[in-house]
């Protein structure tokens, strides 16, 4: 894989997503060896909102790597605050930097950004848009746990709003996957998604309740439903409780389903599963770290 | 020798004759090309003629005004069967059909009002065309329906 730019997983082929779990696999077999990869890199943090959990794990892989970070900090004490544009931030900061990450609340930001640096450009969440870095550990994590074909995966929760699930749900069409989504109606698939699904020829089904598919899942990915979303608190009360799953909703699952969510959770996943063999959201969210070493030892020419 | 007889009927000096509009879309065929008469064109408007090709069409006759590539991008969006004639001295210089590019640049608004094309950013908005409709390239967000109400003025 040659690539400038991480935008979207709509870019990643399936030889691509392999080539980067590949490699993660290999560096979380053995750290030490990518302790040294590249000692002076350093990679820019433009977060201009708080993801305390993306930027930590970026912190993490670039300094497993021996690079350090350039950091600019939070949005209220930077230039950003008096009004420059995104589009001057990032040519300001890619001089200080070898790769830079961008966390922005507007869609279509990172693709914009882009526009503007020759420096790689790794989209770290973009409005509602993409996380294409989220799906790539996704997919590691599911591929651990359950392989990547022939795999039945329920998706539930926040469809509309969950960009961590419209990148996961294209990246999975590579693959030989069925794909459940359960949600409200309110938050079913967005336009956009279920043409990108269609296109990509994969047939999708869409459910509102759970029960109808658990017993027939090799993967469950949660997400969370927002409060924010529902003009009234009874309303939001009456829809969440019904997508939270504990210990005994399992219970109809195969013994081997792997239950996943991208963190944080509120309480769509009972703490008494965590108890279980299904439990594997903090294994998930560990896996950040290789496999954003991985992506950025491929970024910054650990090829060559 | 309908479409002959039409164009002797209301022939004009210079400008473009738009014909094998959509029957009752002429008047956003206007909007997007920003006619509205206040800056003094001639216009004339054929509304629900008669058509062999389309059963019902409609016609616009802009005098003094020759339409540019890229206006002639975004008509292809709202009227992909027109015929555009341009006139110098009552004659027909030029005729084309429309053809739909593969991407319309800085003629439309995403509706995203989260899509950073929407913002005080150097970026024009830009959307790949589809079979039916646009898709804003930076945020995704599919158009199909209206699109004349989403043209940048
Ligand atoms: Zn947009």
């Amino acid at each position: 894989m040659r690539q400038d730019h991480i935008i979207s997983a709509k870019q990643l082929s399936r030889a691509d997503i392999e080539t980067v779990l590949d490699r993660a696999s290999d560096i979380a077999s053995d750290p030490g060896a990518y302790a040294d990869r590249h000692p002076n890199a350093l990679l820019g943090l433009l977060f201009f909102e708080p993801s305390t959990r993306t930027k930590m794990s970026f912190s993490a892989a670039i300094k497993r790597l021996g690079g350090d970070i350039v950091d600019m900090g939070p949005v209220e004490y930077s230039s950003v605050k008096k009004g420059e544009s995104l589009a001057d931030t990032v040519r300001v900061v890619e001089g200080y930097a070898d790769a830079l990450v961008l966390r922005h609340p507007s869609e279509g930001s990172a693709k914009m950004a882009t526009e503007h640096v020759d420096v790689p450009l790794i989209n770290g969440g973009d409005g509602a848009g993409q996380h294409p870095t989220q799906t790539l550990l996704d997919l590691y994590t599911i591929r651990e746990n359950a392989g990547l074909d022939d795999l039945t995966i329920g998706i539930m929760g926040d469809l509309k709003y969950g960009r961590t699930v419209h990148s996961l749900a294209y990246a999975l069409t590579n693959f030989d996957t069925r794909q459940h989504f359960v949600s409200p109606d309110s938050l079913k698939l967005p336009r956009n998604v279920r043409y990108d699904l269609h296109e990509a020829g994969s047939s999708i089904k869409e459910h509102t309740e759970l029960d109808d598919i658990l017993p027939s899942l090799d993967v469950l990915y949660v997400t969370r439903i927002q409060r924010e979303r529902f003009p009234d608190e009874s309303e939001y009360r009456e829809v969440a409780g019904q997508y939270q799953i504990d210990a005994g909703t399992l219970e109809a699952a195969k013994d081997d389903l792997t239950v996943m969510h991208p963190l944080p959770r509120v309480d769509e996943i009972a703490y008494d599963v965590d108890e279980t063999s299904h439990a594997n959201y903090f294994q998930q969210a560990h896996n950040a770290v290789p496999v954003r070493m991985a992506l950025l030892d491929m970024l910054l020419g650990g090829d060559q | 020798m309908t479409d002959d007889r039409q164009l002797r009927v209301s022939k004009i000096e210079n400008g473009t004759v738009i014909d094998h509009i959509a029957g009752g879309q002429a008047l956003n065929v206007l909007a997007i090309l920003g006619i509205d008469g206040t800056a003094g064109e001639v216009v004339s408007i054929g509304m629900n003629v008669p058509s062999d090709r389309l059963g019902r069409k409609d016609v616009v006759k802009v005098e003094n005004r020759e339409l540019s590539q890229s206006e002639l991008d975004v008509l292809s969006l709202i009227a992909p069967a027109a015929t555009v004639n341009i006139i110098r001295d009552y004659d027909v210089v030029d005729k084309h059909l429309v053809e739909r590019p593969d991407h319309v640049t800085g003629i439309l608004q995403c509706p995203n009002h989260n899509c950073i094309t929407t913002e005080e950013e150097p970026v024009d908005s830009r959307f790949e065309v589809l079979d039916d409709g646009v898709r804003c390239e930076y945020c995704d967000t599919i158009i199909r329906e209206n699109l004349a109400a989403h043209i940048l003025v």
